[in-house]
């Protein structure tokens, strides 16, 4: 959600902050969500194991990069090509929030296959990964409309973003290593 | 003491009747995108506001009897633009509000080419319905973010003599429009000795940052302060006092017709910088303008 924040931001100098461009971002990334749900649900059903859930964690995270580096050039690109806000604000979603979105998306199913041990359970697990996922969602627009905004500039914030996706991979991954 | 008991009743009940809110009649209130508009009328005041009822934040008046006066002394401050740049041939209006500015534009100058850009269409209606606002072969209005209009205008090539940007609120502020980077693209639409007048906020944490964005990409400009502050600012050169002057005395009869005299300007007008020079500028990596605004 702090990233869904920043898109806003991202988009709003090329393709102006009308409801249209909010209203493509959001659609884009509830695409994408599902989309991941899917996925990871899917993916969930073959040998999980939590070295692959926080790799898939990481990848969510190192997706974020290349946003850093092509935002401007995509950005430009798009608009020489067609200067609707509508049009042009759903492309540039898909080319820079698509990705990230979905492999994040993928998160939540996988770790509630890997907390769930038995049917008995299965609802407590995945009411407590919705309520982690959603709670620090809700956590994540706040610092960032609210204060990330006022003290850094947007790619720091990203910066920011990546490294906390990544320390938190590799923490679980380290954590698990060490209980086997 | 008895004598003046009638009196002093007389004197509450005045008091009493002065206190109770004059009764703002609600005459109009269109859906939108972006928020509700409703219209209302007070003792032959017409006023658009985004909120029901709360005549608080009126976004635009008129008088019904007297169509052309200026009522908000911030159009009349944006009006006197005209004293750098007193004979436009293309000006260019970032939100349209009643159409106030364009309106009187059009009355000074019934041959310029003028562009509004108001990215919310029912603004536009409630202008043309309750506030006379009127398109004509070269008055066009553009449904769309300014930002992108200018973006736009940039790639047509188009120049602008005046450029006047209103697109602020009391309560939110487009973050992306107040940006060194916007401020570049609104110069490079600019003719050589054209003006931007933009429309700010005078007194909060915003304006040092504001001022100093603007600095950063015209240089010195004039500043008028009174509630809202008044930029002009120009591309190369600033006109100095005795053109603003000299300028002042030709609009002193168009001036006058709508409610105040050039002088008052040119009281207002300061090119002092009143803010901390080293003042971070807004980019658009950096432009908390809503949070600044709010302090």
């Amino acid at each position: 959600m702090g990233f869904e924040m920043l898109s806003g931001r991202i988009l709003a100098p090329t393709f102006g902050s009308s409801i249209y461009v909010w209203g493509a971002i959001i659609t884009v990334f509830m695409l994408a969500l599902s989309l991941g749900y899917l996925l990871g649900g899917r993916f969930s059903m073959k040998h999980p194991s939590m070295g692959k859930l926080c790799a898939i964690h990481a990848a969510a995270g190192a997706m974020l990069l290349p946003v850093l580096v092509f935002e401007i050039p995509v950005l430009d690109g798009i608009f020489a090509i067609t200067q609707d806000p509508r049009l042009g604000s759903l492309i540039a979603s898909v080319i820079l929030f698509f990705a990230p979105a979905v492999l994040s998306g993928m998160v939540t199913p996988y770790a509630v296959r890997l907390l769930v041990e038995d049917a008995h359970a299965a609802g407590f697990y995945a009411g407590l990964q919705y309520f982690f996922s959603t709670f620090f969602s809700a956590a994540g627009t706040l610092l960032t409309s609210f204060w990330f905004v006022l003290l850094f500039d947007v790619d720091q914030i990203l910066l920011l973003l990546f490294g906390i996706t990544e320390a938190v991979a590799l923490t679980a991954f380290l954590l698990s290593r060490k209980r086997v | 003491m008895v004598s003046r008991r009638p009196l002093g009743l007389l004197a509450l009940m005045c008091a009493l009747t002065a206190a109770l809110p004059a009764a703002a009649v609600q005459i109009h209130s269109e859906r939108s995108l972006y928020r509700n508009l409703f219209v209302v009328e007070d003792n032959g005041l017409r006023c658009l506001t985004f909120r029901r009822a709360v005549a608080t934040e009126r976004q635009t008046c008129q008088r019904t009897a007297e169509p052309d006066h200026l009522v908000f002394p911030y159009t009349r401050m944006m009006l006197g633009s005209l004293l750098v740049k007193p004979d436009p041939k293309r000006v260019l209006v970032v939100g349209l509000g009643g159409g106030t500015l364009p309106m009187a534009l059009r009355q000074m100058f019934p041959d310029i080419d003028i562009d509004v850009v108001e990215i919310d269409p029912a603004v536009t209606r409630v202008a043309e319905k309750f506030f006379g606002f009127k398109r004509d072969a070269k008055l066009n209005v553009h449904e769309e973010d300014g930002r992108v209009f200018v973006k736009k205008a940039i790639r047509a090539g188009t120049k602008y003599d005046i450029i006047m940007l209103d697109a602020f609120e009391d309560e939110y502020i487009p973050e992306h429009m107040s940006t060194k980077e916007f401020l570049l693209e609104v110069k490079s639409v600019m003719t050589p000795d054209g003006v931007v007048a933009a429309n700010t906020f005078s007194s909060n944490r915003l304006y040092p940052y504001e001022s100093a964005t603007y600095e950063s990409v015209f240089g010195p400009f004039y500043n008028l302060k009174l509630g809202n502050r008044i930029i002009y600012a120009q591309p190369n050169k600033l006109v100095d006092r005795a053109t603003l002057e000299a300028n002042a005395k030709k609009f002193e009869a168009q001036f006058d017709k709508r409610g105040f005299k050039p002088e008052w300007l040119l009281e207002m007008a300061t090119s002092e910088r009143d803010w901390d020079k080293n003042t971070r500028i807004l980019t658009d990596q950096f432009s908390p303008s809503n949070i600044l605004n709010s302090r």
